[in-house]
């Protein structure tokens, strides 16, 4: 029931913030199409943890904030590398254990690393992950762990 | 205070510009396709951020802010998803990421296609 109040009340915003158009007959069928769509998500049996997160909602933010400010840095070092050349850049491949518990914490994780320029997760079997490092600082940061040990905490 | 927003987007949308230009100089200049998605991603995260930033700026508040972060949303959703697919269908069909050794760096091994 949760799932589903949830689900609803996002895609009548998402609606409401992509149509700007507020008369009744508009909004008739915003209810409409809601219904639609949840009638057919209730349908695929998706309405669940996985696909509505709630439980992330409050732990995700402050994620997001560290994330933003890495993915920042890691910019920053990635440019750098592009304008210096060929020489600068050292790329390796190595494997990393995943040691979230849910399979969306461990997307969560990898997609993180992906997200983050220098890392790009290119496997993923049961919970380990097989990362691209451009240079060796990229993969040291990853290897030290803290972006894992963020994941785990975000999951709660 | 028009002027001052003015400039600080501006700002955000050169330095997201230069980020997209770093980004494609990258994926000409990086030896193999592996390290060429570490160019591409930098147009995906900065490039685009900084760019959409200084257009919310612009925009002020209204109707076009939300839109403009759900752009933002889904381009990092969309752009983290298909280099994860396309690094894995690479990897999958045989090509061979080019490793750098620390003692004989530069070894100058060319990745090989299959």
């Amino acid at each position: 029931m949760r799932h589903k109040l949830a689900l609803s009340t996002l895609l009548s915003v998402f609606w409401l913030i992509n149509s700007g158009h507020y008369t009744p007959l508009i909004l008739f069928f915003m209810v409409v199409s809601t219904a639609f769509v949840l009638w057919l998500c209730h349908k695929m049996n998706i309405i669940d943890d996985e696909a509505q997160p709630l439980q992330l909602t409050f732990t995700i933010p402050g994620y997001w904030v560290w994330l933003i400010k890495e993915v920042v840095v890691a910019n920053i070092a990635v440019a750098r590398c592009v304008w210096q050349g060929r020489a600068s850049i050292s790329p390796s491949v190595f494997p990393v254990k995943a040691n979230q518990k849910s399979d969306i914490g461990k997307v969560i994780y990898a997609n993180s690393i992906t997200l983050t320029p220098g890392t790009v997760s290119i496997d993923f079997k049961d919970d380990e992950i097989t990362v691209h490092a451009l240079t060796s600082d990229s993969a040291a940061d990853l290897q030290s762990g803290e972006m894992d040990r963020r994941v785990c905490r975000v999951e709660g | 205070m028009e002027l001052v927003l003015d400039i600080i987007s501006w700002l955000f949308l050169l330095t997201g510009s230069f980020f997209c230009l770093t980004g494609a100089v990258g994926l000409l200049r990086f030896p193999d396709f592996f390290s060429r998605i570490h160019a591409a991603s930098l147009t995906d995260t900065l490039g685009a951020g900084l760019i959409l930033t200084g257009l919310m700026i612009q925009a002020g508040w209204g109707l076009v802010l939300p839109k403009l972060l759900l752009i933002l949303l889904f381009s990092f959703l969309a752009g983290t998803t298909a280099s994860h697919a396309m690094a894995k269908a690479a990897l999958k069909s045989g090509l061979k990421p080019l490793v750098v050794n620390k003692e004989e760096k530069q070894s100058g091994e060319k990745p090989s296609k299959s």
